[in-house]
């Protein structure tokens, strides 16, 4: 297979020695590794510090490595992506901030986990997820990327418009609060995503002649304020420390949490798949990590006890992002469509150093190509090992004192909200947001829902009228072949599970809806 | 590619050695603290990439003594970049990096600023576009796609609502007497993936947006925008080259559109301060990684500065007026 | 989640909370409402217009929260929100963040952070000054040298850093 000969070809570009020259004096290594190690490192801080995202981080750095050939420049990039997605679980399990956007869902579980003192378990299963999925992805791509390629050129308004509302579909009805709260939190979120500038038609809306509400809201000030500060704020309540103190901090509790993940291999597959898919289309990593969270807590046979600290709770979500977050530099590669603000960077970076991503790439670049595939194999692999060694670390950062921590997590969250957008108004948001989040929070108003709606909102409506607007305002373009209408089928089933599942369970006579 | 044998710069030393500040200034003007790029949009679109080039050549050029930062403000259609350069008056250490939203924003939401608020510095090029059709399509010139155009039920697919694209779109639609759907997407690469998937007739794509499809025997290009065939002589697609493509008004469709990338400084800039930049673009259009980009995007490299460039920023203001307002593109009050 | 006390004088009721935040939510479906009215709620030839999705979505929260509110209402439940004891904590933790969030506009945030730092250090733990001077100090330092050196990322800055030349 001429896929392996090119892989193998890239692995000896990656794994080459060069003469390095460094502070003046010259060595001879696997300079591409080195740049890997940096790059991994560089990524998990960015990924942990909560707003300045891997797009951010990426194009921030993207200046620094014009000096570099591209090869390496894009390994070091990339490696910072890799390491964003390994660094976004982080915080979310530790504090329930979620550093990116993608793991949000990763808190529902992935923080009990850490208040019951199982941080080690939940970061290990989060770190080990994330590989599975990416290689996962990276596999994928090496074998059928011509073939995944045409199937993303598929795509167009309406059927993206069926993938979110499939994403959609596949989490609500999940929660155990009452169901018009969970509605009012849900269309609160879809509000919110509908101030500043409508895309469609330039025009603003909602914005009531204020220049402050010009961009709208950003899902990650409400992130960072519902989840980060609204914590801080009930743990204040609840008495001035973080539980899961006496989280084991030896490097044996990785060890443990293997051993109980190959029975969850379903859930991984299951995952990988949704990831891939989500990731292609491309709907992005977060969209895939809710979704397969919410099919993982449907099909479950723990399903019931999601959100009470259940490892699939975590396996899932994390699994399906980095599926989605790898498998999104293949439209980027094979078209030129990023398929995640991270890989719309990236893109950016290729174009300046004379590389041209669509189709002709593999053919004329075929070094490049097959070393940045092979750098994901290895940056990958380099990643898990960096991030696993680090997990006694990080759960040992749960001993220190509340009076420390919590100012410099809330200096960290208005660090973060301001780098989101570099907007003073964003931090003022981010507590109007934090006091939200503690009374949605108090009053059984479920969060989850509400963000993502938020982050699904504007871009649903935007696919949504897009393919109106291709339509000539029909309808019927929603079920127009064969693939939009099999994805909007899945979607009402999905939408309906809920119903037909109380349904069936109500005729059995076990109540599953109670109230927390 | 064959390993390059000098890695001289590894990334950590230019990460930690890009801010040394030394000698004292002559007698020009020069920044004295970093130096910031607003860029009206968001990461990763065609200023953003221009911005951070000029970051990158910059930094590694030594052309300034001061770093250069990229601080992405796109909010409102980029009034938020726009109005936080209009409000910095007096701050010679900030610039912004236009697109046409420079003049589509304020005239097409009513948002208060205007070209004249700020400080003109220079021009640094024009992008260009072309008429882009699928290429299993039948038709190989504008006349025939014009005719199959006629018919009705276009749909012509494109970035942002009312800017660049829309207006070209509504300019082709006045000159040609056709109508389109225009269906606005958020980035180039998107729209021309939109049209390779045959879910589009045609786009108004930049050369780079669109310049991989056309490698891969997908898209093909009808004519350019532009007054003159571009200067570009590679072979691109087969025997093509950029200098192949006709200009669309050779072509019966007369049409110009060429979309500034030029900067700004804020309002009350010393003729000292603008000279200073001026200066510092000149030395980044002389490196050659800047020529890379310039053939990269197939950019019409016209440099402008002074009463010429604010004559030019003026024209295409008046006339951005008039094509808006005739496509009804202009806020209600 | 909070006390199970029944007596009124511990705390707000739970059930005022309640009322307050449905009506909270109904006044904000009646603003997304307004604004989507003006930016136009049609079915234009190109599809809905600018108005037409925030106008479906105000009215429909407007609906859930009537359901709430009369939900709320009717509830007999006695449980308080949380006691007074427990909001003065959160009260003492918000208002901090408040100030420092002012501050950060006239003296940049780092120097904002040293003080939040040391705040919060000087009030819930029980250190020696030198102990919580070196890590209010020590922190923003660094993120100052990772933001403003390294990444190039410009946060907020006040007089201070003006000072030394940034």
């Amino acid at each position: 297979m001429a896929e392996f000969a090119n892989l193998f070809h890239g692995f000896a570009t990656v794994l080459a020695f060069q003469d390095v020259n460094i502070f003046g004096t010259t060595m001879y290594l696997p300079f591409n590794v080195f740049i890997m190690v940096v790059g991994i490192v560089l990524g998990v801080i960015i990924g942990v510090l909560p707003g300045l995202g891997g797009a951010n981080g990426v194009a921030i750095l993207l200046p620094l490595t014009f000096s570099m050939q591209p090869t390496s420049a894009v390994i070091l990039l990339s490696c910072i992506y890799w390491g964003a997605l390994f660094g976004g679980a982080i915080t979310s399990i530790l504090f329930n901030i979620p550093g990116e956007p993608w793991s949000v869902a990763t808190t529902f579980d992935g923080y009990p986990m850490a208040q019951q003192g199982k941080a080690g378990e939940a970061l290990t299963a989060a770190f080990t997820s994330s590989f599975i999925g990416a290689f996962f992805a990276v596999i994928m791509i090496t074998l059928l990327a011509p073939m995944v390629a045409a199937f993303a050129l598929r795509f167009g308004a309406a059927e993206k418009f069926a993938v979110y509302f499939l994403a959609f579909a596949s989490f609500v009805g999940l929660s155990k609060e009452p169901p018009f709260k969970t509605l009012a939190a849900m269309l609160i979120g879809f509000a919110l995503a509908t101030f500043g500038t409508d895309h469609m038609t330039g025009s603003l809306r909602l914005t009531f002649g204020s220049n402050l509400l010009l961009p709208g809201f950003d899902f990650l000030i409400a992130v960072i304020g519902l989840f980060g500060i609204g914590e801080i704020l009930l743990t204040m309540e609840e008495g001035l420390k973080f539980k899961g103190k006496d989280a084991k901090i030896n490097l044996r509790v990785v060890l443990q949490t293997w051993a109980k993940l190959p029975q969850y291999w379903w859930t991984y597959l299951r995952s990988c798949i949704i990831g891939c898919w989500m990731g292609i289309t491309p709907a992005g990593a977060t969209p895939a990590s809710f979704m397969s969270y919410g099919i993982a807590k449907r099909v479950s046979k723990n399903g019931k006890n999601f959100g009470n600290g259940e490892i699939e709770g975590v396996i899932a979500p994390e699994t399906a992002a980095h599926a989605a977050g790898k498998s999104a530099l293949l439209p980027m590669l094979a078209l030129g469509v990023p398929g995640s603000p991270t890989a719309a960077v990236l893109l950016g970076g290729l174009l300046i150093w004379n590389l041209q991503p669509g189709p002709m790439l593999f053919v004329e670049n075929k070094e490049f190509v097959w070393g940045l595939i092979a750098s994901m194999y290895l940056g990958n692999v380099v990643g898990l090992i960096i991030v696993l060694t680090c997990v006694p670390l990080l759960a040992a950062i749960l001993r220190i004192p509340f009076g420390i921590i919590a100012p410099i997590i809330l200096m960290f969250c208005a660090v973060g909200a301001y780098t989101v957008r570099n907007s003073f108004f964003d931090v003022i948001m981010m507590l109007a947001f934090g006091i939200l989040g503690y009374l949605l929070k108090k009053t059984n108003y479920p969060l989850a829902p509400l963000v993502l709606a938020m982050v699904l909102g504007d871009r649903a409506e935007e696919a949504f009228r897009q393919a109106l607007v291709g339509s000539g305002g029909n309808l019927g373009v929603f079920f127009s072949n064969a693939l939009v209408s099999s994805i909007m089928a899945l979607g009402f089933i999905a939408l309906f599970w809920s119903v037909i599942s109380a349904g069936i369970s109500r005729v059995r006579g076990t109540n599953t809806a109670t109230a927390g | 590619m064959i390993q390059s044998k000098r890695n001289s710069l590894f990334v950590a030393a230019a990460a930690l050695g890009v801010a040394l500040s030394g000698t004292p200034a002559v007698a020009q003007w020069e920044p004295q603290r970093t130096v910031e790029i607003i860029v009206p949009a968001g990461t990763g679109g065609g200023a953003d990439q221009m911005a951070r080039a000029i970051q990158g050549i910059v930094a590694k050029h030594n052309l300034m003594k001061q770093s250069m930062i990229v601080v992405n403000k796109a909010g409102g259609a980029g009034s938020e970049g726009f109005l936080d350069v209009k409000g910095s008056a007096g701050n010679p250490h900030k610039l912004i990096i236009t697109l046409s939203n420079l003049f589509t924003t304020p005239l097409g939401t009513n948002q208060p600023f205007n070209w004249k608020d700020l400080t003109p510095v220079a021009m640094l090029a024009l992008d260009e576009f072309v008429l882009w059709v699928n290429a299993e399509k039948p038709y190989k010139t504008v006349k025939e796609y014009l005719e199959a155009a006629k018919k009705g039920g276009f749909k012509m697919a494109g970035t942002g609502s009312r800017q660049e694209d829309q207006i070209i779109t509504a300019a082709i639609e006045k000159a040609a007497g056709v109508k389109f759907t225009y269906v606005p997407y958020r980035g180039g690469g998107e729209v021309a993936v939109q049209l390779v998937g045959n879910h589009a007739d045609s786009t108004v794509n930049n050369p780079i947006e669109a310049v991989a499809h056309w490698r891969g025997g997908k898209l093909r290009p009808l004519c350019v925008f532009d007054g003159k065939p571009l200067a570009y002589n590679d072979k691109i697609a087969g025997d093509l080259a950029w200098s192949s493509i006709p200009t669309c008004k050779s072509q019966g469709l007369d049409v110009e559109y060429l979309m500034l990338r030029g900067f700004f400084m804020t309002p009350d800039a010393t003729p000292d301060q603008v000279k200073f930049y001026v200066d510092l673009f000149q030395k980044v259009r002389a490196t050659q990684e800047w020529k890379d980009l310039m053939n990269n995007g197939a950019f019409n490299t016209t440099f402008m500065t002074g009463k010429e460039y604010v004559e030019w920023v003026s024209r295409e203001h008046t006339r951005h007026l008039n094509l808006m307002k005739e496509a009804g593109f202009l806020a209600a009050n | 989640m909070s006390g199970d006390g029944n007596a009124a004088d511990q705390g707000p009721a739970h059930r005022t909370v309640e009322i307050g935040m449905a009506i909270a939510m109904g006044l904000f479906a009646i603003l997304v409402i307004y604004g989507a009215w003006i930016a136009g709620v049609g079915w234009g030839f190109e599809g809905p217009k600018a108005g037409f999705f925030p106008f479906i979505i105000g009215v429909i929260l407007l609906g859930a929260t009537a359901i709430n509110l009369r939900n709320g209402l009717q509830t007999s439940d006695t449980k308080v929100f949380a006691e007074w004891s427990q909001l003065k904590q959160v009260w003492a933790v918000t208002w901090p963040i408040a100030v420092f969030i002012a501050l950060v506009p006239y003296i940049g945030i780092y120097v904002a952070s040293v003080l939040l730092i040391a705040f919060f250090m000087m009030w819930i733990s029980s250190y020696g000054p030198v102990r919580f001077a070196i890590i209010a100090i020590s922190v923003p330092l660094i993120t100052f040298l990772v933001f403003e050196r390294w990444f190039l990322v410009a946060l907020p800055k006040g007089p201070l850093e003006a000072m030394l030349g940034y």
